[in-house]
């Protein structure tokens, strides 16, 4: 019997191999010729000022924090969605406690504002 | 045969990358290293016969905590990290007392655990996490992980956003 | 796989004189090449159909110069791609450069690892399919911003910031109203699910708990349409504020990496919601499954995939950009407590005797709006087209 991930893998390889292939020939096939024009930073023809590495708004982070945190929750709900009729109510119930505890969460994190942007 | 193959290209792969993780000085290579230890992982947990626990892998750290480590470091927009991070001696005997108490948990760990030789010998399926996660035994942890993710979210709303 | 391994053993004195690993690793090649063929290829159709409806639904002609009918076109545009220079700019950090379009191509590929074409051309029958193109879909995030920062330029830098902001956003309501469908099938596994929406039309997961499943079907499509980063949720390409987003600086095949990416995306994704949702492989009449005892289900599986590939462009040139506030908003504020209310409410459902199997009704509005919806898009093009063909008239007049 054949472990059900070996395809899975099998097209891994064969993608990691397109990419490198792709890499490869494109490196064979086009030349570079590297000017000072070409290698600077395109900024639409203006001078580049300063670095691109800056700082970035802390809303990104908190996006990301309950995107996690949901993400866990999805996970979660999984096995559950899976199993729900052995489970009958009782399930029913124990999910409705959970979702109602994350629930709360999610309307406390709309009420001060962090799914503004 | 197979599997013994995989888990230890998997293992090595893991292992190599933690180290990369660990030596590079860059903090961006030091992320790459760790995509990489992560999708290892999750390649072990598929080969011991567990996909749900080799996909939740994948999307949870490999998907979403490696963009929050990435949005931090864009965030604090971190540098690369000099050499002069030696600490103080008080710092450093701290740091070797903590490394050794770990070694020694891991040791223990590896010394009481029960060696199975191959997946054939228990099962890992999907259906079987479930039934497991929403046992009586353990419905309250269960519920209580909610919890854990509520305060998680509260914590991170108010670290966050100072103008509540 | 599963096809070809049986095809092999048709062979005659294959299975005795071939090993299991050899035939197994031929036919995993071989399927493998087999989708790397179909995206590789696939693009090429879908930017020609593209163009050619932008053109149509702007009143131009599109691409026509490059063989007839302009079809030769995307050919001659990809060799040119392959031909061209890579350039690398000075600023750029070049081990991340390079690996971060691979990483998000890798990343569309695998889905199709899972994708099931029939009952036995599949790659493999995951008990966990459906979540695993969630987490392969995923790390193409990463790529993504590896892609930004690795190109130090501000437009990339912010384009890749704000695509990873839109892709985690919406994987919420994706994953949400996932499980809807996987609680009414009761499981995870692909193969089940479309097995469970055998039978016709009518049992499509469309139709289900109508009209519930509509709204989380709804819900799902524009969550992914959005992950595949396509307008009107195309701000982290916004041509108009950011050049061209997360691939400013990639020029020559690296360029055409991406794009290669975002098309191999959107039929995965048009393929998924056709598997959840429209039946996957399975024929909407019975009937039609076979045509003289070969099974079909391939075609219908990409005809369904390819009829939303096609609402994606036709939304595309169609809906204007949402600002970024508002695209946030639509993922948090709208979609998400949509899926989590649909959660709760078909959960219910199920767990009641009474509504186990689907509300009584269920069976009945899936053919009539169907039909319907059917004769307003013919009426519709129909329309469209006349129009079109009296603009191009009165223009060569």
């Amino acid at each position: 019997m054949l472990p059900v991930y070996v395809p899975i893998l099998i097209l891994a390889v064969v993608a990691i191999g397109f990419a490198a292939f792709t890499i490869v020939a494109s490196h064979l096939l086009g030349q570079p010729r590297p000017t000072d024009a070409k290698s600077a930073v395109y900024e639409c023809g203006m001078p580049a000022i300063g670095t691109a590495r800056e700082r970035f708004p802390i809303k990104f982070y908190l996006v990301c924090m309950i995107f996690i945190l949901l993400d866990v929750d999805a996970a979660f709900l999984y096995p559950w969605a899976l199993i729900y009729p052995q489970l009958g109510w009782f399930g029913f119930v124990e999910m409705l406690v959970f979702m109602t505890l994350l629930g709360g969460g999610f309307a406390y994190a709309w009420k001060v504002g962090a799914l503004d942007w | 045969m197979i599997e013994s193959v995989l888990f230890y290209t998997f293992a090595a792969l893991a292992l190599v990358s933690a180290v990369v993780v660990i030596a590079q000085k860059s903090p961006f290579y030091s992320a790459f290293g760790l995509i990489v230890v992560l999708c290892s992982l999750s390649g072990i947990f598929a080969v011991l016969g567990s996909p749900f626990i080799a996909v939740i892998q994948l999307v949870v750290y490999a998907g979403a905590i490696m963009v929050l480590f990435l949005f931090v470091l864009m965030l604090l927009n971190v540098q690369r990290e000099t050499d002069d991070v030696g600490g103080s001696a008080p710092l450093r005997l701290a740091a070797a007392a903590l490394a050794s108490a770990f070694a020694a948990q891991v040791a223990a760990v590896i010394a009481r655990a029960r060696i199975v030789s191959g997946p054939e010998q228990y099962e890992a399926s999907t259906r079987k996490v479930a039934e497991l996660l929403f046992s009586p035994a353990f419905l309250y942890v269960f519920e209580a992980t909610s919890i854990l993710i509520l305060a998680a979210l509260v914590g991170a709303i108010v670290l966050a956003k100072r103008d509540l | 796989m599963d096809a070809l391994l049986r095809l092999f053993s048709l062979i005659p004195g294959w299975d005795q004189n071939v090993p299991a690993w050899a035939s197994i690793s031929l036919a995993g090649l071989l399927a493998a090449g087999l989708c790397l063929g179909f995206i590789s290829l696939g693009p090429v159709g879908y930017v020609y159909v593209e163009r050619k409806l932008a053109g149509f639904m702007q009143d131009r002609l599109g691409p026509m110069r490059v063989g007839p009918w302009g079809l030769l076109q995307t050919i001659a545009d990809t060799i040119k791609l392959l031909f061209k220079e890579a350039i690398f700019p000075a600023a750029v950090n070049r081990p991340l450069f390079v690996v971060a379009p691979c990483l998000v191509v890798i990343g569309a590929f695998m889905g199709f690892a899972v994708l099931p074409f029939s009952p036995t051309w599949q790659g493999t029958d995951l008990d966990v399919g459906a979540f695993y193109v969630i987490a392969i879909g995923s790390l193409s995030t990463v790529g993504l911003i590896m892609a930004g920062w690795a190109s130090n330029n501000k437009y990339a830098l912010f384009g890749a910031m704000r695509s990873a902001a839109q892709i985690v956003s919406y994987e919420i309501p994706a994953v949400m109203s996932l499980i809807v469908v996987v609680m009414i099938a009761g499981s995870l596994s692909l193969q089940q699910i479309v097995a469970a929406q055998a039978g016709g039309l009518h049992n499509w997961f469309l139709w289900k708990f109508f009209p519930l499943n509509v709204i989380a079907f709804l819900v799902f499509f524009t969550a992914t349409l959005a992950e595949c980063n396509r307008t009107p949720f195309d701000i982290p390409e916004a041509e108009s504020e950011l050049v061209a987003g997360f691939h400013t600086e990639y020029s020559g095949f690296f360029f055409a990496m991406f794009f290669l990416a975002e098309y191999t995306e959107m039929f995965v994704a048009s393929a998924m919601v056709s598997v959840l949702f429209l039946g996957g492989f399975a024929a909407p009449l019975p009937v039609l499954q076979t045509v003289a005892g070969f099974d079909i289900g391939p075609v219908w599986l990409i005809a369904k995939a390819w009829a939303l590939v096609f609402v994606h462009m036709w939304l595309r040139w169609t809906l204007p950009r949402l600002r970024v506030d508002q695209l946030m908003h639509v993922a948090w504020k709208v979609l998400l407590p949509i899926a989590l209310f649909l959660i709760v409410v078909i959960g219910g459902l199920l767990t009641a005797p009474a509504t186990a199997g689907g509300f009584p009704w269920d069976p009945w509005f899936g053919w009539p709006l169907t039909a319907l919806l059917c004769g307003y898009l013919m009426l519709t093009a129909l329309r469209a087209w006349r129009w079109h063909a009296r603009q191009v008239r009165e223009a060569v007049a």
